[in-house]
């Protein structure tokens, strides 16, 4: 069951990847415009020694586990 | 009432095998294009309740070298003295442990890219879990949009501290992949999918469940928890961040999540960042939690081995909690001094009301049948309990 | 006709794409006038028959801040040979920028794009973008973000500019 799921997240990933090449997209929030999101207090993991100490707690103590990752946004500088 | 030898502590075995696992899910930090900026810090952490408390260090450090590689070392340790409920009804003594768990993380960036490795060993005189990490970040559509994937493969060795022959093993591995987006300049959101799978000796070697004593249906039997051997979870979240104009953020988070032993789920989050002048920031979160119990759980069953599965670990029960956090963050050091460029000292806390409705509180039955607080077994209250989880840390940016 | 005509017009575009993949192009810097952190308004044309680095940037930028050390020394030793850094701040509220230049001064003017007109004009697509401009007032070189060890690259091209 994980293999036949896990091959479906990675034909989506690299498919999605694949549309890389389609970099015609013009980006709507355009690169001098990313102030608020480089903001620290945007950030989804300030403290990561913070944050995988609660994901810890939590998860220790519950059956649930597991999307917690994440990404993204900052300044999108280079 | 017969009792396992009453010299083993019952311990959350959970929260060891757990401890890996939060390794494998050891968040991905900044989008590819830039490296986030060398840091350390040194966390103080205690969690209280339950009976259970659990203190220790945390120290982390990252560093990069020419803006294309960077290293990161965690040292984290659990001091643990616990006499929680499971420990109280199986009759055994308060117990002290210790785990101490260590990371090393590398990580390459090349172009849009970040490519990351990451090592993790936990020990304890009777578990160890070793997990290995690979994922990748890319950033693509004008930085605009990040795709993360992950891959990890935990490997753990259980044993039973009273019985040096005893050894199990078990396996996983985990698959998640994320995309974050940016919708405006002020809203970013992320989608994450995470499928788990553990293979091997999944329950608690000292963890038992309870049937009805066959003299004396007032009272309770315990016998040896009976686990499947394998167990596949899928999760998915959607989370979302947005910075209103007076400089401020609120976030909120939604997780769904089920897996084959038929628990189901759901986890809210809704938090609010404030800056205050320059130097100070506060923040407050709370976190709702629900759950549905696992097929084979039940706070007492009728008789012994009355199903394949038994189980009575209160994390596979009916239960939901609420979490509420208020954090302070002061900045120092802003204009640098010395090789730190800038310093923050922080102290968080939680709050945690955890509320059971298919866990009961067993000691009730424990008491003598004519003390006025006796419940006969099956009619005790249902169990809660309410948890102070403290971190108060330093970091510094160099 | 009309297929000739399309020829021209997929010509010209293909000349645009590959210049701006190539990163150097001859075409006119568009002209502009903006605020300088001075007080002053500060005109693009001031600096006609000088060799121009306009150096697009913003304090949240980590590589923006990074650079601009460096090209505070490539400012000081070039501009009595007839060249000068422009730095365009492009940030909307520039109370952070200010702060920052206190703690990282620089002799070179320094305009504020609040309202992002400037950047617009530029096309900029990525935070920090360096415009070299010939003393005639053509754009020759553009860079895209900095990287540690551009500032070669950047040092070789200012040298080339200023021997024309």
């Amino acid at each position: 069951m994980t293999n036949g799921f896990a091959l479906k997240l990675g034909i989506a990933v690299v498919l999605l990847s694949g549309l890389s090449a389609c970099g015609n997209i013009e980006p709507w929030v355009k690169p001098y415009e990313r102030q608020a999101l480089a903001d620290p207090i945007m950030s989804a993991n300030p403290n990561p020694i913070s944050g995988s100490y609660m994901d810890h707690v939590f998860e220790a103590r519950e059956g649930a586990r597991g999307a917690l990752g994440g990404g993204g946004g900052g300044c999108g500088c280079n | 009432m017969s009792l396992l030898p009453n010299k083993v502590p019952n311990k959350r075995r959970s929260i060891f095998r757990i401890a890996a696992l939060a390794a494998l899910a050891t968040p991905l930090l900044a989008s590819a294009g830039v490296l986030p900026d060398d840091r350390a810090d040194a966390l103080y952490h205690r969690y209280e309740g339950g009976g259970v408390t659990i203190q220790g260090p945390s120290v982390l450090v990252r560093k990069k070298m020419a803006e294309k590689y960077a290293i990161s070392a965690n040292y984290y340790q659990d001091m643990i003295t616990s006499a929680s409920i499971d420990v109280e009804v199986s009759g055994a003594s308060e117990y002290k442990e210790e785990r101490d768990q260590y990371s090393l993380g590398l990580e390459y960036l090349r172009g849009k890219t970040t490519y990351n490795l990451n090592y993790t060993n936990s020990e304890e005189n009777d578990y160890e879990a070793k997990t290995t990490s690979f994922g990748i970040s890319q950033d693509l559509f004008g930085d605009l949009t990040t795709i993360t994937m992950g891959f990890s493969r935990g490997e753990d060795v259980v044993g039973n501290s009273t019985d040096p022959t005893f050894e199990q093993d078990i396996d996983r591995w985990s698959y998640r992949v994320g995309v974050a987006q940016i919708l405006t300049k002020s809203i970013i959101t992320s989608l994450n999918l995470e499928v788990i799978t553990d293979e091997g000796f999944l329950n608690n070697p000292y963890r038992s469940y309870r049937y009805f004593s066959p003299t004396d249906d007032r009272l309770f039997v315990l016998a040896q928890e009976i686990y499947p051997r394998t167990r596949t979870s899928n999760a998915v979240a959607l989370n979302g961040r947005y910075f209103l104009p007076y400089r401020a953020a609120v976030y909120g988070g939604y997780r769904f999540f089920t897996d084959t032993w038929g628990i189901r789920a759901d986890t809210f989050e809704v938090g609010y960042v404030q800056p205050i002048k320059q130097q100070w920031t506060l923040e407050a979160r709370v976190r709702y939690y629900k759950q549905d119990h696992a097929d084979f759980y039940s706070d007492i069953f009728d008789r012994v081995n009355q199903q394949n599965f038994l189980a009575r670990d209160k994390e596979l029960s009916t239960f939901n909690s609420v979490a509420f956090r208020i954090g302070a963050s002061y900045e120092f050091a802003q204009s640098g001094w010395r090789f730190v460029k800038k310093g923050s000292l922080n102290l968080f806390y939680d709050r945690i009301e955890f509320s059971y409705d298919d866990f009961r509180d067993a000691r009730f039955s424990l008491l003598p049948s004519d003390n006025a607080n006796f419940r006969p077994a099956g009619s005790e209250p249902f169990y809660e309990f309410g948890a102070n989880v403290v971190q108060a840390f330093v970091s510094i940016w160099f | 006709m009309s297929s000739s005509k399309w020829i021209r017009v997929a010509a010209a575009c293909g000349a645009l794409i590959v210049s701006s993949l190539v990163g150097a192009s001859a075409s006119l810097a568009p002209t502009f006038t903006l605020p300088s952190r001075a007080g002053d308004t500060v005109s693009l044309e001031q600096f006609k028959g000088k060799v121009v680095m306009l150096n697009f940037w913003a304090s949240w930028c980590g590589p923006c801040r990074t650079e601009m050390p460096l090209l505070e020394q490539m400012h000081k030793r070039y501009s009595a040979l007839g060249f000068s850094m422009v730095g365009v701040n492009v940030e909307a509220n520039t109370k952070d920028a200010e702060r920052w230049l206190q703690d990282t001064p620089v002799s070179f003017p320094v305009l504020f794009d609040r309202d992002s007109k400037v950047s617009k004009l530029y096309d900029v697509s990525a935070m920090p973008s360096t415009v070299f401009i010939d003393r005639k007032g053509n754009i020759r070189y553009l860079h895209r973000g900095y990287k540690a060890g551009d500032e070669g690259e950047y040092l070789n091209q200012i040298r080339a500019l200023l021997k024309e």
